[in-house]
């Protein structure tokens, strides 16, 4: 283990943290960089190269599969208008799976705490008038924001109390969640307009509507801040080194005088937070409104997203663009080339497959085994 | 019973006969008497649709105990296994797939079974021989499975041929209540009812059983006395994964007779509620299974009928809220021990 | 596989049993067993003696089929033998005791020594056949146990003749005991030496690994010293003796007869009482004048089983002295450690910590308090092995000022804290960025010790604080606890070692069975006296 930094603190964010002036500790920390984005870099590489197969054994060209896809994503302001929405419910979505991990906990919920977010948020937006922009739309964020806390403490508090595993528990909400924001959206937040007869809400007010600027949508702002947010506390505060005490070894926190159980509750609470505000974000400032089904499958693809960014928040940028990048040019490349888009679910899990067991990639690339972290989620139901 | 594992396992002697009843199989035991008789109670006021929400039951059970059964063999070596929904969709596809192409449901099955095993072996190669976090192991071989069925899936294709059809057992299925749900079934829920009570034996008698339970609860003890760990967990999560498989065949050409996008909806999470309620026994999973089966029963009856005016939404919670509130109280209430080394990658000093 | 006996007996005697010759072991850069040779033979017990890190295990670690040996090889009964798993040699007739007991707890007795072995009847266990077995043996050996408990609900004694009878299920003729006397009170261990006896009577050879020179001259019939990987001397109790040993496995003089205690309680068991001879330099207060710093009344705690294992205990600790917990492990030591530093919750009484009420304290208010808290397992409770050095020497202290100021961590105060405390306490680490597992198990108890010893406390609570560490670091953490008792600190010591508690306490309070049974003054009392109120006898059958 050559690189100095705690497996809770990761490598590069600690290096930059304390990097000096000199020349030498740059050095140091593009190495330091480099080597901890080896496997994650590597792991996309080979799910882009399995996936270009899966596209010439279907007899498509891989050439022109994946030029549509990357110009679909960044060809040009619109392309890059859409890759910027698409990715941020994906960085929030990775962000809640990566701050639950720092306190050892997986959260597989973040589908539920997102839809009950997006929900409450759209109920919030559409259902006040009159209220000007300042208050109404910090207000609708807020009780998104809440609504998801809610849901993830519910996974973290029964944790805490019975002991019940979170990723059940987790699951199942998710489950909850679809089905109770179905019903609203289908009830009584239909909207009656017309003739509709979709389970979606109405249009938000404009004085809920998060503004986009050219494009880059203000949304997407909000989620480069929650990282950086999330880095903070994570690194710099008493309660971020509470979390990941409780992470690292559960045993010593408790010693550490540290409460187990109410980080565990306050943990899921500040991860279904920041799913929570991906999905206002996501209602607020790209559908304009709740849509029953939406985001289907987004609390997955933050699990990808955190561990292709090994857990740290500001890395979790870059794998949210990667990921928002494939997801906004696959209508390009369905378009062009006729690639079913399915084929970005593929590569994802490929993805994640390859980054879960690096041992795979290490052996594949010859890579030395530079730094052996390991993600470990501890065990069993029961406790 | 609270501290223990399964009080099979320390040898039925006088002390553990002489303790009495627990206040848990006084509280199962009151439970089935109710439930017996609430069942004759509706069968007395309507026969039809309690005979219809009793094969229900039964139909939602059969799946969910072939993945609590594929759990609980994980669990018992050592392994959690979080990827039965995968397990589930996969096999249920290639089921459907190769039945609808050679126009056998016989090859169908075969083939999600097959499909099974394939996906146990990947889960024990990634968490038994690459260590890697069991969960997130698990996790990648649900995405991988919703990614792949998605992408492989055609709308066009049709099973081309009738689903499995029921079986009636001779005069067993005339007997009155359980007669229709139990002995009237296709052939896949004989297999499954079978299945638990051979593997019940096997995991509590047999010396399989035991070796199972040994690299579960300390591996290392196992290794001193010659038992090969890794290649044991590797067995039996790659067969436990068989029986998965064998669920995904049932979902698919059994249970609906067609394979749609993420159609597994969930039941192989409800599984390992289902393990875990059943104290990661063949007898006590099928019994939970029974119990989460009835409330997805429940829901199709509600949806039919009108005399509640229940939202579908709700009743389709149901099963999730009820599995919320058995983990926590499982919790709560003589916490259950977990296998001592679940969870842990074994390493070969 | 019949009778373990009646097959030794049958087969032609080979001249040796059980042999390494040259063996070598490397883990990474560390060389754990340098050209070692051993040799057993039929009837005679070979004690392997060596402090914590000599090699011991790693040698029968390579001999049992463990480890594989870099370079050497190993003989069992006159043949080289290549051991690619345990169960090579277990099926030529070596039985391993191991230290932390290799059995599977809920399982039942007939069940743990048959498995891997069972006889079976169509796929399933011969649960009949199994029993009658494992009785039969127990019967041959006396070595007596319920066949049908859990393991798990037997005393740990108990746990050690199922190990045993699992060895001699196997037929086996060599039987490796590793530390096997470690759990084990003086009396215990007198009889687990003559049941040993008995096996070498019936033609077992026996590996006896220790650090207990007593034993070693009690019991074996050759002796081998290792130190640093390498065999440091060859020899038999006639012809050495118990300082000449502590020297070789040291490798300098040591005072064994510094201590307080007549040498004709022989009772310097180790090697490691080296540092005792401070213990006489008394506080010049005697400790009845001082005010009572640690009030236990009536505590009760239960174990992880919910079985009661603290029983209505009582026990006072004053200032400027230490009190010494004796007590054979597993005697509700850990639970009353755990209950008065927050971290189990007491079933009942109190715990008063300088006039204050303590009782269910959480561990935060224990530490605000002003306790200080050496936790018996370093790697669970002590340090968070991922975190640096610097982060470990703030753990229970990180929210303190001038660690943090307003929510915020100041890395810059931890790590020059960090810098004190590895200077101070002799910590040896490159830097205070390196995560603690890199350290050595001595150096981690030291961050530990330098960490407790950094703020004001009042109360030393010293769980196993030299458990598994080297000689050098066990004098410097004894040194660093009688300084502290000599500025007023209260001490509670618990440790599993005797000769730890008699070196340091100024009273020792003896526990048995979840409660205090006698507390005695360590400059009077002898070792056995103390060893039977450990076992359960009566004081007053104990005294005079």
């Amino acid at each position: 283990m050559s690189v100095p930094a705690g497996p809770q603190a990761p490598a590069e964010t600690d290096a930059a943290g304390r990097a000096g002036s000199t020349d030498d500790s740059r050095r140091t920390l593009t190495r330091t960089v480099l080597r901890a984005a080896a496997v994650p870099l590597a792991s996309v590489a080979l799910g882009l190269v399995l996936g270009a197969v899966l596209i010439a054994v279907q007899g498509h060209s891989v050439l022109s599969a994946y030029s549509a896809l990357v110009l679909g994503g960044a060809g040009d302001a619109d392309a890059l208008l859409r890759t910027l929405q698409k990715a941020t419910p994906l960085v929030f979505g990775g962000l809640a799976v990566a701050f639950a991990f720092k306190a050892g906990l997986f959260n597989i919920g973040g589908q539920g705490q997102l839809l009950v977010g997006a929900a409450f948020a759209a109920g919030v937006g559409f259902g006040l008038e009159g209220v000007p922009l300042v208050v109404h739309l910090p207000l609708a964020l807020l009780v998104g924001a809440a609504a998801g806390a809610v849901w993830g403490a519910i996974a973290g508090v029964l944790k805490a109390t019975s002991g019940a595993h979170e990723v059940i528990v987790t699951i199942m909400l998710n489950f909850v969640a679809g089905n109770l924001t179905d019903w609203l959206a289908a009830n009584p937040w239909q909207d009656r307009s017309g003739s509709n007869i979709i389970a979606r809400t109405p249009l938000v007010e404009p004085s809920a509507e998060i503004p986009t600027w050219g494009w880059l949508p203000a949304g997407f702002v909000l989620a480069v801040l929650a990282a950086v947010a999330c880095w903070f506390v994570l690194e710099r505060t008493t309660y971020g080194f509470e979390v990941r005490s409780v992470g690292a070894n559960r045993h010593a926190a408790h010693y550490a005088g540290i409460s187990v159980g109410w980080i565990m509750a306050s943990t899921m609470a500040v991860a279904g937070l920041l799913a929570g505000l991906g999905g206002a974000i996501e209602s607020l400032g790209v559908d304009g409104r709740f849509e029953a089904g939406v985001n289907v499958g987004l609390g997955f693809e933050g699990i990808t997203i955190a561990l292709l960014a090994r857990t740290n928040p500001i890395a979790v940028i870059p794998a949210g663009l990667l990921v928002g990048l494939m997801e906004a040019g696959a209508a390009k490349m369905q378009f062009e080339s006729g690639v079913a888009p399915e084929i970005i679910d593929v590569i994802q899990a490929l993805i994640l497959l390859f980054v879960a067991a690096p041992l795979i990639v290490r052996w594949l690339l010859r890579l030395r085994d530079t730094d052996d972290r390991r993600l470990t989620l501890g065990a069993g139901w029961g406790r | 019973m609270t501290a223990r594992a399964g009080p099979d396992l320390a040898a039925a002697s006088g002390n553990a006969g002489m303790r009495g009843w627990s206040p848990q199989r006084v509280w199962s035991v009151a439970g089935a008497v109710v439930l017996v008789a609430l069942v004759w109670g509706f069968y007395a006021w309507d026969g039809a649709q309690t005979t219809a929400v009793l094969g229900g039951t039964v139909r939602a059970a059969t799946l969910l105990v072939l993945g609590a059964m594929c759990g609980m063999i994980g669990e018992r070596s050592g392994i959690v296994n979080i990827g039965i929904e995968g397990q589930f969709l996969m096999s249920a596809f290639t089921a459907f797939t190769v039945a609808s192409m050679s126009g056998s449901l016989f090859l169908g099955v075969v083939a999600g079974v097959s499909t099974g095993l394939a996906m146990g072996w990947m889960l024990a190669a990634m968490s038994v021989g690459l260590r890697t976090d069991q969960i997130i192991a698990g996790t990648v071989l649900n995405i991988a499975a919703l990614g792949l069925t998605s992408f492989f899936y055609d709308r066009g294709r049709s099973l081309g041929q009738p689903k499995y059809q029921s079986i009636e057992l001779g005069p067993l299925a005339d007997l009155p209540v359980v007669g229709t749900a139990l002995f009237n079934r296709p052939p896949l829920t004989y297999l499954a009812l079978v299945l638990v009570v051979v593997l019940h034996v096997l995991l509590l008698r047999s010396v399989w059983g035991m070796r199972t339970t040994a690299i579960g609860e300390h591996p290392g003890a196992a290794a001193t006395v010659g038992i090969d760990v890794i290649r044991l967990r590797y067995w039996n999560v790659t067969l436990a994964g068989g029986l998965a498989g064998l669920g995904g065949a049932y979902l698919a050409l059994e249970s609906v007779g067609t394979f749609t996008r993420a159609m597994s909806g969930g039941r192989g999470f409800l599984a390992l509620a289902v393990m875990i309620f059943g104290r990661r026994t063949p007898l006590g999973a099928y019994a939970a299974a029974l119990f989460f089966g009835f409330t997805t029963a429940l829901q199709g009856q509600f949806q039919l009928n009108d005399t509640f005016d229940i939202p579908a939404q709700f009743v389709g919670m149901l099963p999730f809220v009820v599995t919320i509130i058995v983990v926590a109280a499982a919790g709560l209430f003589g916490r259950m021990r977990d296998p001592a080394a679940l969870g842990q990658p074994y390493e070969v000093r | 596989m019949v009778a373990a006996a009646e097959t030794v007996a049958a087969q032609a005697e080979p001249e040796v049993l059980l042999a390494g010759h040259g063996i070598t072991k490397r883990f990474g850069p560390v060389v754990a067993n340098d050209d070692v040779s051993v040799e057993l033979r039929p009837g005679r017990i070979l004690a392997l003696l060596g402090e914590n890190g000599a090699g011991k295990s790693t040698l029968v670690n390579v001999l049992f089929g463990l480890h594989r040996p870099d370079a050497g090889q190993v003989v069992i009964a006159d043949e080289h033998v290549e051991l690619s798993s345990p169960h090579d040699a277990i099926a030529r007739g070596v039985g391993m005791v191991h230290q932390h007991f290799q059995l599977v707890p809920p399982m039942s007795v007939v069940r743990n020594i048959v498995l891997g072995a069972e006889p079976r009847k169509l796929g399933m266990i011969d649960v009949a056949q199994a029993r009658r077995r494992v009785m039969d043996l127990a019967d041959r050996f006396g070595l007596h146990v319920d066949p049908d408990a859990a393991v798990e609900d037997l005393p740990v004694g108990a746990q050690q003749r199922v190990e045993i009878l699992k060895a001699l299920y196997r037929d086996a003729r060599v039987l490796i005991a590793d530390e096997p006397t470690a759990v084990l009170t003086p009396q215990e261990t007198d009889h687990l030496l003559d049941v040993l006896r008995g096996l070498t009577d019936q033609g077992v050879g026996i590996v006896f690994i220790t650090h207990k020179l007593r034993e070693v001259m009690a019991a074996a019939d050759d002796i081998v010293v290792l130190r640093e990987g390498r065999v440091v001397g060859t020899t038999t109790p006639a012809q050495t003796s118990e300082a000449a040993l502590a020297e070789l496995m040291v490798g300098r003089a040591v005072d064994l007869h510094g201590d307080r205690f007549e040498s004709g309680a022989t009772g310097v068991g180790s090697a490691v009482s080296t540092a005792a001879a401070y213990s006489d330099e008394k506080p010049a207060a005697e400790a009845g004048e001082l005010p009572v710093v640690l009030d236990i009344a009536g505590l009760c705690a239960d174990d992880d089983r919910g079985q009661r294992a603290v029983d209505e205990l009582s026990l006072a600790v004053r200032a400027g002295e230490i009190v010494g917990v004796a007590g054979v492990e597993g005697n509700g030591q850990r639970e009353l450690v755990e209950a008065i530093t927050g971290l189990r919750h007491a079933t009942a009484g109190t715990v008063s910590i300088s006039d204050r009420d303590a009782s269910g304290a959480r561990p935060r208010q224990v530490t605000v308090i002003g306790v200080g808290h050496i936790p018996e397992d370093r790697a669970k409770h002590g340090l968070i092995g991922s975190y640096s050095v610097a982060d470990n020497s703030v753990l229970n202290r990180y929210f303190k000022r001038p660690f943090a100021a307003g929510g915020m961590l100041r890395r810059d105060r931890i790590d020059s804290h960090a810098r004190d405390v590895v200077a101070t306490f002799d910590v040896r680490t490159p830097d205070v960025e390196s995560p603690a597992d890199s350290l050595s198990g001595g150096n981690k108890q030291k961050l530990i010790v330098g960490r407790e010893f950094s703020d004001e406390i009042d109360l030393l609570i010293a769980a196993q604080p030299t458990r598994g560490i080297d000689i050098g670091a066990i004098e410097f953490i004894w040194r660093r606890i009688r300084e502290r008792r000599d500025e007023g600190t209260a001490v509670l010591l618990v440790s599993a070692e005797l000769d730890e508690v008699l070196a340091l306490s100024d009273r020792v309070a003896v526990m048995y069975e979840g409660r205090i049974v006698a507390t005695v003054d360590p400059r009077t009392a002898t070792r056995e006296e103390i060893g039977l109120l450990m076992a359960g006898a009566a004081p007053a059958e104990v005294g005079s």
